[in-house]
């Protein structure tokens, strides 16, 4: 079914034949070919966006709630380095993007063209791979091996770099089954010894704990279900990275919430003092670990992951299983029954106890107050109002996060979008756009703090424009909060640059852009705006102003091991007998 | 408040644990990496070297597939098993490398380079260089009244070793490619 079409057609065709509904960019000379095709069809759909980093942020809202690629079409130069910071965070998440950006036509690329920038160079380190495609020839066969390459293996964003003279011309189209195989085939099979191995370690481990991450996300729904089997059938603790949190549903018996630096007491110390750990999908992150010489010393430790590289990488692991989450609880769930669902029932049982007595510590307790709304607060009385919609939540990066992370439960995957590795502020607002964008009728609600917000706040027009009804839920506390927190903590309390001067009036702000905007400063009025921004059929930009000094705790400080953990209770004493400052 | 003091390389201070790149158990390896000839690849290995952190003692790079449009990198590079061991695994993940072989743990293997040395001298100095040419079977390129060009293949230690002779005998300039290797053996 080759046909004779252009290159920008071809694109678009390309599209189309995998699968993609809607594309987010922003128009510019080098791609106005590939608009004009789009311009004649009806089944892509393109959001126009404000800038071009908010495309890109858009597409992996989309991506990590649908787990389908997400797509971008930028133009050249300054079109495709805007799109640098958000194909970093696609990269360090690894999340599926196809973008695609203009170039300056063959015979001017080298010679300084106007909005010319060395795009594949440029994007060489924040991308999956990345094509420049210099004959109109090429251009089908490399779309293709871009939404193959950025779906498989770990998934990635890939990038497409098209110059103009190749869009123009004429070339045969071929569609995506009749492909040239490619030897990019990452492995998703584990090694069926190591995974017995795994099943007997399992079977007679008297603490053992799965550590969970991303990767289950990425590995689609099918995983998510086998985890939440295994965990339930084995009766295991499990707790998650940011990253990984609803693959095993928050209201399950076995969960202790997130670890890490900002991470639950219980789930921490249990990595700690585990004798087995499971890695799943995640990979000892430096926020995860804390101090690497005293990370969890006396485990087992067990990995699984799809990425070769991830294996021993910081944490030397005992029994790597290189292969797809999916695929590999699979046949630990069909080795651990046929060998009689055995586990050190006793011995797990006393671990449960001893996890519980971590849990009475209540480490999420915060001090409560009439006056001024506690962020902690405004979370839990979010989470209560909203449990029981179609919810989707994307954070900013920082405090609220970390609250969010901590007070929001979520018992289904591809329900909470945040920006993990690369702690993107200005992240949240057009990734929760993105997420409307798959979910037309979803509550989305992105749980931010003001200076994040601020970011790419140009993105209100683009949700009026699609009648997004997104809802920005801003916990203002008129600070960088986790700037100023370790500023309070490490640096002497000496606030260098960390407060949040001349904001706008968020309310005549939505005003101007035809949102609502509500103001609440009151706890006891919390509730009733929250109701109302739910209820509200259209976007709404909420200033919840907070308290302004509120610290996020549990905390590991920085370089300290899971054990020394610091609770609100502690953080006193910490800074009078810090030796740090 | 007491200043900042913050020990050079202490993990007690810091969010991220500042590895000593200078453990012990560092050693040489060879690695030969097979990849697609496309446009980038090289600078997709090299940017991977410096952006990491790896280091890069030699690199070796032509097409030795011209219809399969395959092309082998011999890099030479050090570090600790472990990071040896990353460097292959990060490696492996660049698309279009299709394998990649430590033939320092693998080997042995045979290791050559090739150099073309300007030696620059007259009279007694100008025979003393034909003459250890001749020993480490060098071969004279080039010649002119007052300079040769030799041509020496060996393993980098003999080129080192050679180049260190021709010093004081005039040698003006030196090019070296590098370092190809083949695991011995079939």
């Amino acid at each position: 079914m080759s046909r004779q079409m252009t290159g920008a057609e071809m694109v678009v065709q390309a599209l189309k034949d995998h699968g993609v509904e809607v594309i987010f960019g922003y128009p510019g000379g080098a791609v106005l070919p590939i608009y004009d095709a789009i311009f004649q069809q009806n089944d892509v759909r393109h959001i126009l966006v404000r800038h071009e980093q908010a495309a890109v942020h858009m597409a992996e809202g989309y991506a990590r709630s649908t787990g389908k690629p997400g797509c971008v079409l930028v133009t050249s130069g300054p079109g495709a380095t805007n799109a640098v910071t958000g194909l970093t965070d696609a990269l360090l998440d690894s999340i599926p993007l196809v973008v695609i950006s203009g170039q300056v036509p063959t015979f001017m690329i080298g010679t300084d063209g106007f909005q010319e920038a060395d795009t594949v160079g440029i994007t060489r380190p924040c991308t999956k791979h990345n094509w420049l495609v210099r004959d109109a020839e090429d251009v089908a066969q490399t779309v293709h091996k871009a939404f193959h390459v950025a779906t498989t293996g770990r998934p990635g964003p890939v990038l497409i770099d098209l110059p103009k003279d190749v869009q123009f011309a004429s070339g045969t189209y071929v569609p995506p089954k009749s492909m040239t195989p490619n030897h990019y085939q990452p492995k998703v099979k584990g090694d069926i010894d190591a995974i017995t191995k795994l099943v007997e370690l399992m079977e007679t481990a008297k603490k053992p704990v799965f550590y969970t991450g991303g990767g289950v996300i990425n590995s689609g729904k099918g995983a998510c279900q086998l985890l939440t089997e295994l965990v339930d059938a084995t009766g295991f603790p499990i707790t998650s990275t940011l990253m990984g949190l609803g693959a095993y549903p928050a209201s399950g018996k076995s969960w202790l919430g997130m670890l890490g630096m900002h991470g639950l007491y219980e789930a921490n110390l249990a990595m700690h003092d585990c004798d087995l750990m499971i890695n799943i999908g995640a990979r000892f992150d430096d926020r995860i670990t804390g101090r690497v010489a005293d990370f969890s010393p006396g485990s087992v430790k067990a990995h699984i992951d799809i990425d070769p590289s991830s294996i021993n990488k910081i944490i030397r692991v005992d029994l790597p299983i290189i292969g797809d989450v999916g695929h590999v609880l699979e046949d630990i769930l069909k080795v651990w029954k046929a060998r009689g669902r055995k586990t050190a029932t006793a011995e797990v049982a006393a671990w449960m106890s001893q996890i519980d007595e971590w849990r009475a510590v209540r480490c999420l307790a915060y001090t409560s107050s009439d006056t001024v709304i506690k962020p902690q607060y405004a979370l839990e009385r979010l989470e209560a109002l909203t449990k029981n919609h179609d919810r989707y939540i994307t954070t900013e990066v920082g405090q609220h996060q970390m609250w969010a992370a901590q007070y929001l439960q979520f018992d289904a995957p591809n329900r909470w979008m945040t920006s993990g590795g690369l702690g993107t502020m200005g992240y949240g607002f057009p990734a929760s756009i993105g997420v409307q964008v798959a979910h037309p009728d979803a509550l989305v609600i992105n749980v931010a703090g003001e200076a994040s917000w601020l970011m790419n706040m140009q993105e209100l027009g683009t949700a009026t424009q699609f009648r997004l009804p997104v809802k920005q839920f801003i916990l203002n506390n008129e600070r960088l909060g986790m700037v100023r927190q370790w500023q309070e903590l490490l640096h002497g309390e000496r606030y260098s640059h960390s407060w949040s001067e001349s904001l706008p009036d968020f309310v005549k702000l939505a005003e101007s852009f035809g949102w609502k905007g509500i103001l609440c400063t009151d706890p006891a009025d919390l509730d009733d705006a929250i109701m109302e921004m739910i209820n509200y059929d259209g976007p709404v930009l909420f200033d919840c102003r907070v308290e302004k000094h509120e610290n996020c705790f549990p905390m590991i400080p920085s370089g300290k091991p899971h054990n020394e953990m610091l609770l609100a209770a502690d953080a006193d004493a910490f800074k009078e007998g810090a030796t740090l400052v | 408040m007491a200043a900042l003091n913050i020990k050079q390389g202490s993990t007690s201070h810091s969010a991220y644990d500042l590895r000593d790149y200078h453990a012990q158990g560092v050693a040489s390896h060879t690695l030969a990496v097979l990849v697609d000839n496309e446009a980038g690849v090289l600078a997709r290995v090299i940017g991977l070297f410096s952006g990491r952190g790896y280091n890069i003692d030699s690199l070796t790079v032509a097409e030795i597939d011209h219809e399969g449009k395959r092309s082998r990198i011999t890099i030479v590079t050090r570090g600790t098993e472990e990071v040896i061991d990353q460097i292959r695994a990060q490696l492996g993940r660049i698309v279009p490398v299709h394998d990649v072989i430590d033939l320092t743990r693998t080997g042995p293997a045979v290791e050559r380079e090739l150099a073309l040395l300007k030696v620059k001298s007259s009279g007694e100095k100008r025979i003393e260089s034909l003459r250890l040419a001749e020993i480490f079977r060098a071969s004279v390129v080039d010649s002119t009244l007052e300079s040769f060009v030799f041509e020496l293949t060996g393993t980098p230690d003999k080129i080192d070793a050679f180049a260190d002779l021709m010093r004081p005998l005039g040698l003006v300039n030196i090019a070296r490619t590098g370092v190809a290797a083949l695991l011995r053996g079939c």
